[in-house]
C-alpha cells in the first residue's frame, strides 16, 4: 500500500508503473493463449486440410501442405461414410457408450450416496479402496480379462465391451459423485425426513434432482473415457462390424501398407469434434466435482 | 470421520423412531453399495489375481490350461533384452513427459483461469487433445510425423534447416522424442484442468493482499500460488505419470514398438507377448512390473489429496 504520506507525483508514477505492466501482462496472456490453443489445435487443422484434398495435392512432396493447390474434395469423407464401416465403428461407440453410462450411473449413485451420506465404519476405507481401484489400469488386465470374456463366450461381440468397460468408469464416477453429494448440504434430506419421507424417499425426492447437474457431468466424463479406451477393444474383439471407433479406424482403414490417410483424418475430425464440444459444455462442472470428491474428507 | 465420531453415541441415546432410521440407514448403505462391490470383486480384484496367477503358469492362447510352471516364465522374460528396453522406456518416458506436462499444464491452467475475449474458444481447442479418443490422434499425429509428408518437415525444409527428412519414426531417439511428445500434447489438458481446480480455490484476497504488498506476477506465482496449489499440482503429475506409464495405444499406433523396438514399453510389450504372440504367461510377468509403481503412485496421490484440505 503506498504510504498515505507519499506525494502526488510518487502515486502517478505507481500508477503509470502498474497501467504499464498490466498491459503487458494482458498482451503476455493473449500470446500464450494463442500459442496454447494453436500447438492443441494443430494436428486437427492438418487433419481438416489433409481430409478435404486430393490424392494429386497431397501426395506430392513440394505443395504446400497447409493451401489447397489444387480444389478441395469431399470424396474422401464421402468415401468413409460410404465404402467403410465407420458409421458402424460410430453406432457401436455409441452404444456401448451409452450402456455403459447406465450401468455406471445405477451403480455409482447408490454406492457414492452410502459412501458420502450414510456414516458407516467403513465409509473412509471404502471410499479410498474405490479410488485405488481406479488407478489398476487395463494394461494391467486385459490378459486375464480377455480369458474371463472367452469364458463367457463373448469374445469378439461388442457386448464385451458393456461388461467390462464399466471397470473403468464405475470407480472414478462414484469419486466423482461422492464429491458432488458432499457438496449438496446434509440438512436437505434430514428436513425431507423430517416430513416424514423415509430416508430412501428423501433421496429419491431431493437429493437425486439437486445431484442432477453432478450427474450429467459425469455422463460425458464416463462416455468420453469409453470412447477413448483402447486396449480392451483391441483384446477382445476382431470382426469388423464389432468393432468400436478407436480400434475400427486405426485398423479398418489401412489396407497392409496402404492408408486411407484423408479418410483417416475425417474421422478424426468427426469424431474429436462432437466430444469435445459436449464436454466443453460440462467443464465447470467437472471441475468442481474433481475438488470435492478429493478435498472435503 | 470425526463427525461420524462424534454422531455415532448421540444416534444411540435417541429413542424408537430414530432408530428404527438408523437401522434403515445401514440396511440401505449395505444395499446400495453391494452390486458395486460385487462387480469390482469379480472384474477387477478376481482378474488382478489372477493376473498374478498366469505369470506362474503356461497359459497360452491356443492351451487355457492352467499348469504351474514356477518362475520359469520370469527366466524367459528376464533373458530377454527388448524386456529391459521396455522397462527403461517405460521409466525414460514417463519421467520425461511427467515433467513437461507440469510446466505446460501448469501454463495452461494459468491462462484457463484469467479472463480474456475468445476464452470458450480456446478452452475448446486446448481440451480436445485429451477429449479425443487417444487411438484417432495417435493416427492424426502418425500422419504428422509420416515419413514422406510431413508437413514439419516441408517447414524446416523451406526454411532451410534440413535438407532431407527428419523421418520422425524411423530413427530411434527421434521416434522416442515423438512418442514423449504425443504423451505430453494429449495430457497437459487433463493436468491442466486439476491445476485450474487449485488456482480457483486460492481464496482471491490472498492474491489481492499479496499484490497489495507489491508482490510482481513471479513473486506472487513462486511464493503464493505454487505453495499454496503444490498438492493439485503433485496430484496433476501422478495422474500425468499414470497415464502415460500405463498407456500402450501411442506406442502402439505411432511406432508399434519400433524401430528395432526401441520405442517399446512395458504395456505394448506385453500385448505383443501376451495377444499377438499368444503367450499369456510371459504377457503376465511383464503387466506385473506395472503394479508396484502404481501403488506407489497411488499412495502419493491419496497424500497429496489429503493435504488440500488444509487451505
Amino acid at each position: 500500500m503506498a504510504a498515505p504520506t507519499a506525494s502526488i507525483g510518487d502515486n502517478a508514477r505507481l500508477r503509470r508503473h502498474y497501467a504499464r505492466r498490466a498491459v503487458l501482462g494482458r498482451v503476455g496472456l493473449y500470446v500464450v493463449a494463442v500459442l496454447a490453443a494453436l500447438v492443441c489445435a494443430m494436428p486437427f487443422v492438418w487433419s481438416t486440410l489433409t481430409a478435404t484434398k486430393l490424392n494429386a495435392d497431397l501426395y506430392n512432396p513440394d505443395n504446400n501442405p497447409f493451401l489447397y493447390n489444387q480444389p478441395p474434395t469431399a470424396d474422401h469423407v464421402m468415401f468413409l461414410f460410404k465404402n467403410t464401416a465407420f458409421m458402424t465403428f460410430a453406432w457401436n461407440t455409441l452404444w456401448v457408450g451409452l450402456l455403459v453410462v447406465l450401468i455406471t450411473l445405477a451403480l455409482g449413485i447408490p454406492a457414492a450416496y452410502s459412501i458420502a451420506r450414510l456414516n458407516r465404519p467403513w465409509s473412509t476405507p471404502m471410499g479410498i479402496a474405490i479410488f485405488f481401484v481406479y488407478l489398476v489400469p487395463p494394461s494391467l488386465l486385459f490378459l486375464s480379462l480377455s480369458r474371463v470374456v472367452v469364458a463367457l463366450g463373448l469374445q469378439d461381440s461388442t457386448w464385451s465391451l458393456v461388461l467390462i468397460y464399466p471397470t473403468i468408469t464405475v470407480p472414478v464416477s462414484t469419486w466423482l459423485l461422492i464429491g458432488f453429494l458432499k457438496a449438496l448440504p446434509r440438512d436437505i434430506e434430514e428436513q425431507a425426513m423430517v416430513d416424514g419421507y423415509s430416508r430412501l424417499g428423501a433421496m429419491l425426492r431431493t437429493i437425486l434432482p439437486l445431484l442432477f447437474p453432478g450427474t450429467v457431468a459425469v455422463v460425458v466424463f464416463a462416455f468420453t473415457l469409453t470412447a477413448s479406451e483402447f486396449i480392451y477393444a483391441l483384446t477382445f474383439i476382431s470382426p469388423t462390424q464389432e468393432k468400436v471407433v478407436s480400434t475400427g479406424v486405426p485398423t479398418e482403414l489401412v489396407r497392409g501398407d496402404v492408408f486411407f490417410w484423408q479418410s483417416l483424418q475425417a474421422a478424426n475430425i468427426f469424431v474429436a469434434i462432437p466430444i469435445a464440444f459436449v464436454f466443453n459444455l460440462f467443464l465447470a462442472r467437472f471441475i468442481s466435482g474433481f475438488t470435492m470428491g478429493a478435498v472435503k474428507g | 470421520m470425526a463427525e461420524m465420531v462424534s454422531d455415532a453415541p448421540a444416534r444411540q441415546t435417541l429413542a424408537g423412531a430414530r432408530q428404527r432410521l438408523a437401522d434403515r440407514d445401514g440396511f440401505l448403505a449395505w444395499i446400495f453399495l453391494v452390486p458395486t462391490v460385487v462387480y469390482i470383486v469379480v472384474l477387477v480384484a478376481i482378474p488382478f489375481f489372477l493376473a498374478i496367477a498366469f505369470a506362474f503358469s503356461d497359459v497360452t492362447a491356443g492351451n487355457p490350461s492352467y499348469d504351474w510352471v514356477g518362475l520359469e516364465n520370469f527366466r524367459r522374460v528376464f533373458a530377454d533384452p527388448v524386456f529391459w528396453q521396455s522397462l527403461r522406456n517405460t521409466f525414460v518416458f514417463t519421467v520425461i513427459s511427467m515433467l513437461l506436462i507440469v510446466v505446460f499444464g501448469k501454463v495452461l491452467a494459468m491462462v484457463l483461469t484469467a479472463d480474456f475475449k475468445g476464452k470458450w474458444i480456446v478452452r475448446f481447442l486446448v481440451l480436445l487433445p485429451w477429449t479425443t479418443p487417444v487411438a484417432l490422434s495417435s493416427i492424426t499425429w502418425l500422419w504428422l510425423l509420416h515419413s514422406i509428408y510431413s508437413p514439419i518437415d516441408w517447414v524446416l525444409r523451406t526454411v532451410g534447416l534440413i535438407d532431407d527428412n527428419s523421418y520422425f519414426l524411423g530413427r530411434p531417439a527421434l521416434a522416442m522424442g515423438s512418442v514423449i511428445a504425443v504423451h505430453v500434447w494429449r495430457l497437459v489438458p487433463l493436468a491442466a484442468v486439476i491445476m485450474m481446480v487449485g488456482i480457483l480455490s486460492i481464496p482471491d484476497d490472498l492474491i489481492e493482499a499479496s499484490r497489495i504488498d507489491g508482490a510482481g506476477f513471479w513473486r506472487r506465482l513462486f511464493e503464493v500460488t505454487i505453495p499454496l496449489t503444490f498438492p493439485l499440482i503433485a496430484v496433476a503429475a501422478l495422474f500425468g505419470a499414470i497415464f502415460t506409464f500405463t498407456d500402450m495405444a501411442v506406442v502402439y499406433i505411432l511406432t508399434a514398438g519400433g524401430p528395432t523396438n526401441s520405442t517399446q514399453v512395458l504395456a505394448s510389450w506385453s500385448f505383443t507377448r501376451g495377444i499377438a504372440g499368444g503367450d499369456i504367461g510371459q504377457g503376465a510377468v511383464i503387466a506385473l512390473f506395472l503394479f508396484p509403481l502404481l501403488l506407489a503412485a497411488a499412495v502419493l496421490i491419496l497424500r497429496a489429496v489429503r493435504k488440500v484440505e488444509t487451505f
